[in-house]
């Protein structure tokens, strides 16, 4: 290959948007994250002011928002990761066109990112007896009395949970079901011989170590779409939620950042995000990275 | 006992075995493909269907009416609804190029020429990957405004154009390119551009369709954007005042069910139809999709 500087010019108009809008914001977001802001008088700088009144006076966020972001995360993070590999497996060892079919049902929802299928959350979980959801209830008799749904401290959390399930066979359910069906076909038969018993044996010894980077990419596709997917629980019961039953780290942002304009202390809590977001990826890169 | 065979992935017809896989992903494709069916009917409900109790999943006598009533709606607001079609498409219209046409010149350059950082280039990039951006928002506000950039259409395409996840996938696939005809053509005498253009674009169309894809559904549904950045309702998006009409306000009433519904429907279509028509191109991209 030659050594090349025309490379610079075709790099330049990609680099230089991303520096000004991904680069550039999370840089300013961790020096605004030492400061106090409130988004009209210049910054002053308050050292780790933010990260220690984080921990220690924000009740909110110790009480509330951190164990739901735990919450949240395991289970529509880790656990929608396991139900996109089984589902992509599953679908794998079916013929072309069931699978094709079936793919796009499951790869549906994450086309509508949340906001655009609010309303239609808001009308299934309808508070009174006229909602779908009570009504179903109702009628095979789990419960008597129709529940208000999006205002119960007890549901919020787990709906938006639901919700982030659904959503979540995305982009990495597709490379995760690419990666199954590209296996080479011969490593099967070789395992056979050396001793591998059964499908279940053959997914953990022979298939997952050979597509490991779809398994990376698709772990941090999961991770970053549960977050951004998180917006869902302010769109269904308003910042802050009812007694912050479903609150979540994102929404901490956006109320401390444009409710009460404490930009300081937002980008704080935004550094915290974007750290999860790193411990989570790092895991991922630690169990998928091929040693040789 | 037979011994174990190893099986194949994507068998090519029907057999036996594979009731057992129907059975259980069946009901994970039902459960995720009813709320999308019931956005269906539902836009189409007519009032006393909206009105029924106990409510009704399927429409009997499916109408129009939700969607004249959406027209109607807008034109009451002072807006028409023309003039948010048009924001619309012509926002989602310069984004997808300009994302197309830098995100391939990028890769092209990271992937086939030779120059100093280039690796360095690509692995910010692919830490990117995991880019919140909802965790940034405040900082990408101030840069937007320092910018100058506030209520004008700059402000809804360009934060927009750098898609981290985009550049990756036509990069990985750009590296499917062989050398050997970028060669052929460098002693033809072709200059890096013609190269681009003759050579790689024609090559890597599947990567193409796959980001535009991704790239389409961020800026189709995208509320941040209008929501922060731009107060001139006559330029905000169609995604926006979709999600007004969505509100806790309207969708309290029954009749702004059906209107919400219908407003769902138009935005969720593109993206399933956009999806369907290049879905192959999607499963032959993810195939490169891994991270190593």
């Amino acid at each position: 290959m030659h050594s090349n500087k025309n490379g610079y010019w075709f790099v330049f108009p990609y680099a230089a948007l991303f520096v000004v809008f991904i680069l550039a914001p999370v840089i300013m977001a961790v020096l605004l994250s030492f400061t106090n802001f409130n988004a009209i008088e210049t910054p002053n700088f308050v050292g780790f002011l933010n990260y220690i009144n984080l921990i220690t006076s924000d009740d909110t966020f110790m009480k509330y928002v951190l164990p739901n972001t735990v919450k949240y995360a395991l289970i529509v993070g880790v656990g929608g990761y396991v139900l996109s590999f089984l589902l992509a497996w599953a679908l794998a060892n079916l013929p072309k066109v069931p699978r094709t079919i079936f793919a796009l049902i499951l790869y549906s929802p994450s086309m509508t990112t949340g906001v655009a299928m609010t309303v239609l959350w808001k009308i299934m979980f309808t508070g009174d007896q006229t909602g779908y959801i009570n009504s179903w209830l109702m009628n095979i008799g789990v419960i008597n009395e129709p529940i208000i749904w999006l205002v119960s401290t007890d549901y919020l959390l787990p709906i938006v949970i639901i919700i982030g399930l659904w959503s979540s066979m995305g982009v990495g359910f597709l490379s995760i079901l690419a990666g199954l069906l590209n296996v080479d076909e011969s490593l099967y038969e070789a395992a056979a011989i050396d001793g591998v018993r059964n499908r279940f044996q053959e997914m953990i010894y022979v298939t997952i170590p050979s597509m490991k980077p779809q398994m990376l990419f698709a772990a941090v596709m999961q991770i970053v779409g549960a977050f951004q997917n998180g917006q869902i629980s302010t769109l269904l019961a308003g910042n802050p939620t009812p007694q912050y039953a479903a609150q979540l780290i994102v929404n901490h942002i956006e109320d401390y950042g444009f409710i009460r304009y404490e930009m300081g202390y937002a980008a704080a809590v935004s550094v915290v995000l974007l750290l999860i977001v790193q411990i989570f990826s790092a895991v991922s890169t630690k169990l998928f990275t091929e040693k040789d | 006992m037979a011994a174990y065979k190893g099986h194949r992935m994507s068998p090519d017809e029907f057999e036996k075995g594979q009731i057992k896989i129907f059975l259980l992903v069946l009901p994970m494709v039902l459960l995720t493909g009813l709320p999308i069916v019931f956005i269906f009917f539902h836009a189409f409900k007519p009032m006393e269907e909206l009105f029924a109790f106990p409510p009704k999943f399927i429409t009997l006598h499916p109408t129009l009416d939700n969607f004249r009533k959406l027209l109607k709606a807008s034109q009451s607001a002072g807006i028409p609804l023309s003039k948010y079609v048009f924001n619309s498409i012509f926002i989602t219209a310069a984004v997808v190029f300009g994302s197309l046409l830098f995100s391939t010149m990028a890769a092209y350059a990271l992937s086939k020429l030779k120059f100093k950082g280039r690796n360095v280039m690509m692995q910010i990039n692919q830490i990117a990957l995991m880019f919140v951006s909802c965790a940034v928002m405040i900082p990408r506000y101030l840069i937007v405004n320092k910018l100058g950039m506030i209520d004008t259409y700059w402000a809804e395409i360009l934060p927009l154009i750098a898609l981290p996840v985009g550049l990756f996938l036509i990069k990985q696939f750009v590296d499917q390119v062989p050398d050997s005809l970028i060669e052929a053509a460098y002693m033809d005498g072709a200059k890096e551009w013609q190269i681009y253009l003759k050579v790689v674009l024609p090559l890597i169309r599947p990567a193409i369709a796959t980001a535009a894809i991704l790239v389409f559904q961020q800026v189709w549904t995208n509320l941040e954007t209008s929501n922060y950045y731009i107060n001139d309702d006559s330029i905000k998006s169609l995604a926006f005042y979709m999600s007004t009409l969505t509100s806790t306000t309207t969708t309290n009433t029954v009749a702004g069910q059906g209107i919400a519904a219908a407003a769902s429907l138009i935005m969720f279509l593109p993206n399933l139809i956009l999806f369907c028509i290049l879905q192959k191109n999607v499963m032959n991209t993810m195939a490169h999709s891994g991270i190593k």
